[in-house]
């Protein structure tokens, strides 16, 4: 075996304004080997493989190629040192030929003719070796998904990239395309190339990977032998059990359902089932928690409920009403008229305008009520009254309405848009991730509210990918696994159990109890 | 009758040649990505600058020059604002419209005192005529002789240079490193990125020979078709440059056919100034000047074709965070 490790990485942080995308990242990669890493979005994967491919500068910390020290300026020293990426959103000129992508930045000279001729014999030859077939001179636009990132791959190889990474390379294929994908992968092993493989999908680490390395907010918080780990484990080390939280309720007492939901299936633009024939309900006076790893259509399900996306099929029953998800396209303003709240699992790209000040974000969506507006004016007094009431009530600081939310605090920015909800007072809320990106002492806040609205009698449905957040807060909790809901537990299910079912295992009785 | 539309010809292509410098022009800029609606403005600075230095030192040459720097210099304040400050393209090119019309007047007026005209050039300080060998023996040869007395010869240079900069263009594009880049900036600035490309540098290569190419159209009006500079003599030639570049598909050949098309429009309008078609009556002239952009407006419409442009014209690059 070959000593000299092919990557390694020492110590490498990095951080984007107050974000710190790396933490301290030590990384050794195997040559020959295919490595996996593994983390939730935004657990700083892509951060760290865009260092290493030179896109971006670490602020500190060591990159080892082949056991020698060096520093990416850029790509183009990174395409120097055979580092190749093939990137999630692939990198290509969509109306440009195969051999014309292969070829761009790697001319040979000023003159095309040449380049494009060694690239033809050069692709034939890689065609043979790695099995990877393309017409040279189709157009990408016209080439399946599949193909394409077939083309990067080649791009890569034509630049002699030793390693290879590869960004969550499966996001777009399908499941018959991916497999495909790992026989390539093979190969290139057992050519003597390094793969670096990013996803978050477990199945494919174990599928796929010799080692794999584990990523948790922005920290590398294990590294394994895949043969020696299991998906339980993966999926442990990936949501973590840092901080135990608790929070201090009485048993609920649920009353009637206020909503359910019914055989509801939701597809994406790419044309794929992202939630499949999902099925819950959710009674006054409950906290219905909804855990999985992120990705397995929690997203999707939250903003179908909301309005936001629409639904391939299914009806939801509120306030004694029930609607046709299918046919009838509401939209946000439609469920927040039916005493629907929302808190968007992404307050920067949904909950808030953070150009806008405090008071104007205390109002979004809710803009239309008579309540804010004089004839064809907005009732400026009237919701700068309410933006302060809710600024004393929810201990928002700094405690000013005039102030642009992005001034804000992660916490308090969260703090405003729970106000907005819960102070508009809905029948059914709706929570996604309540406390990402949030300080320990808003989540205390936060949860304490959402008990509160429990007790008070309302139904609230909780998206959270904190395994002990689910835990913390929830009566019922239900596991989402590849779109479905694939089992239920009660208020004090295990963690190890729910893990189980969050990595898809699906072992004893994970049906029992169904909807109630 | 032949005579006349052979004549027709001849000034078409006179009236074209500024169109397709310019076109040509555009067609680097949008290739790589950048917008550029200053194509008037460079063109009219171009043709002041070349104005004010050929009546100083009696040279075209150096007018020429002159013309070009001007141009450039306008350009690459464009790249400043579009490429590396990332401002909007438009609003960008808008300005340099107003900074050549009002400075170019001002200046002019300052310096000359003839009402923002430059001097009458001196001998030198324009591009003459040239003529073809054996164009006046051979003019009175039926068909071929006016074809190649009338319309081959006896243009200034930079007409010549005009209509060969477009299979240089061409192959430019086409068939070198260079060309490729720059095609695949303007469709997909990241991909140049990952390449290790640098897409800043590219673009203001690409600004720069925009520049160029616009030096020569406005130098072409001040010291080669005009004897002078004159107030906003480009008269609107940018943009009809620019809606030929969207007509012919930010295509360097069918570049050149549309300015034609645009340049025998001009032609005829001029042509038939004042006179009858009988039937018809007196057309106003207003209405061939109106062609070329009518044209467009249907092109776009989607009645002929479909004109797609560079899928990343327009919109500043910018590295994604993750």
């Amino acid at each position: 075996m070959n000593e000299t490790p092919a990557i390694e990485l020492r110590r490498i942080n990095k951080s984007f304004g107050p974000v710190h995308a790396n933490k301290d990242i030590d990384l050794v990669v195997k040559k020959g080997s295919i490595h996996g890493i593994i983390g939730e979005n935004g657990a700083g994967k892509s951060t760290l493989m865009s260092i290493l491919y030179g896109f971006y500068h670490a602020d500190n910390g060591d990159i080892l190629v082949n056991g020698e020290k060096v520093t990416i300026p850029d790509s183009k020293a990174a395409i120097g040192m055979g580092i190749g990426m093939v990137h999630q959103h692939f990198m290509l000129v969509d109306n440009f030929s195969v051999l014309e992508n292969v070829v761009l930045g790697a001319e040979d000279s000023a003159m095309l003719a040449g380049g494009l001729a060694r690239a033809r014999t050069e692709l034939k030859r890689l065609e043979d070796e790695y099995e990877l077939r393309v017409d040279p001179d189709a157009l990408i636009e016209d080439l399946p998904v599949g193909l394409q990132q077939r083309v990067e791959i080649l791009k890569a190889l034509y630049r002699s990239a030793e390693v290879l990474i590869l960004d969550e390379p499966t996001g777009v294929l399908t499941p018959a395309e991916a497999d495909h994908l790992f026989k390539i992968l093979e190969v290139l092993k057992n050519q003597g190339k390094t793969v670096l493989l990013i996803t978050h999908k477990l199945r494919e680490i174990m599928a796929a990977t010799d080692m794999v390395s584990v990523m948790r907010r922005g920290e590398m918080v294990a590294t394994r032998e895949t043969k020696n780990t299991s998906m339980e484990e993966l999926a442990e080390l990936m949501v973590g059990r840092s901080v135990l939280l608790r929070v201090d309720k009485k048993p609920a007492e649920p009353e009637a359902p206020v909503m359910e939901v019914a055989n509801l299936t939701v597809t994406d633009s790419r044309g794929v089932q992202v939630v499949k024939d999902v099925s819950f309900s959710v009674r006054a006076g409950e906290i219905v928690g909804i855990a999985g790893v992120s990705g397995n259509g929690q997203s999707e399900l939250l903003e179908t409920l909301s309005g936001i996306r629409h639904a391939t099929t299914g009806t939801l029953k509120i306030n004694g009403e029930t609607i046709d998800l299918g046919a009838s396209h509401l939209d946000a303003a439609d469920m927040r008229a039916k005493n629907m709240g929302h808190v968007p699992e992404d307050r920067h790209r949904m909950g808030l305008i953070n150009s806008f000040t405090e008071y104007e974000n205390s109002i979004l969506g809710y803009h239309r009520d008579p309540a804010y507006s004089k004839g064809l004016l907005m009732d400026l007094g009237a919701i700068k009254k309410a933006a302060v009431s809710e600024i004393e009530k929810y201990d928002i600081r700094p405690p000013n309405p005039l102030l642009k939310t992005a001034n804000f605090s992660g916490g308090n920015q969260q703090k405003i848009v729970l106000a907005r909800e819960i102070e508009r007072d809905p029948e059914v809320l709706l929570i996604g991730q309540p406390t990402r990106g949030v300080d320990i002492g808003a989540i205390e806040f936060i949860h304490r509210r959402i008990v509160e609205l429990r007790d008070a009698g309302k139904g609230i449905l909780l998206v959270s990918v904190e395994l002990d957040e689910i835990r913390a807060l929830s009566d019922r909790v239900l596991v989402m696994f590849d779109g479905r809901i694939v089992g239920e537990r009660g208020a004090n299910a295990e963690e190890g159990d729910l893990g189980l079912l969050m990595a898809g295992v699906d072992n004893n009785n994970a049906a029992e109890g169904g909807v109630q | 009758m032949f005579e006349d539309f052979i004549l027709i010809l001849d000034s078409t292509v006179r009236l074209s040649t500024p169109l397709l410098l310019a076109c040509l022009a555009g067609l680097y800029s949008e290739r790589s990505g950048v917008v550029d609606i200053g194509l008037e403005g460079k063109m009219l600075g171009a043709a002041f600058g070349a104005g004010t230095v050929a009546y100083l030192t009696g040279n075209a040459w150096i007018g020429l020059l002159a013309g070009i720097g001007v141009s450039v210099a306008l350009g690459l304040l464009h790249g400043f604002a579009s490429i590396s400050n990332r401002g909007n393209q438009i609003v960008s090119g808008v300005a340099i419209n107003f900074l050549a019309a009002g400075l170019t007047a001002l200046l002019g007026q300052t310096w000359f005192r003839q009402g923002g005209r430059t001097p009458s050039l001196p001998e030198g300080g324009r591009f003459r005529d040239v003529a073809w060998p054996l164009a006046e023996q051979v003019r009175e040869i039926p068909i071929i002789g006016p074809i190649y007395a009338e319309l081959l010869s006896g243009h200034n240079i930079l007409v010549y240079a005009a209509f060969l900069a477009v299979p240089l263009t061409w192959w430019v594009l086409f068939r070198t490193r260079f060309g490729l880049r720059l095609r695949a900036v303007g469709e997909s600035p990241a991909a140049v990125d990952t390449a290790g490309i640098s897409v800043t540098w590219l673009r203001y290569r690409a600004v720069i020979a925009c520049g160029i190419f616009c030096g020569f159209a406005g130098a072409y009006l001040s010291i080669a078709q005009g004897s002078g500079f004159g107030v906003n003599m480009t008269a609107g030639k940018g943009f009809i440059a620019l809606a030929a570049l969207i007509f012919a598909k930010w295509k360097p050949a069918s570049a050149m056919f549309t300015c034609l098309l645009f340049g025998f429009l001009d032609a005829t309008a001029i042509r038939m100034q004042g006179q009858e078609i009988p039937g018809i009556g007196e057309i106003p002239v207003q209405f061939f000047q109106a062609l070329p952009y009518i044209l467009t407006v249907v092109l776009l419409a989607g009645f002929i074709g479909k004109a797609i442009p560079p899928k990343a014209a327009g919109i500043p690059y910018l590295k994604e965070r993750s």
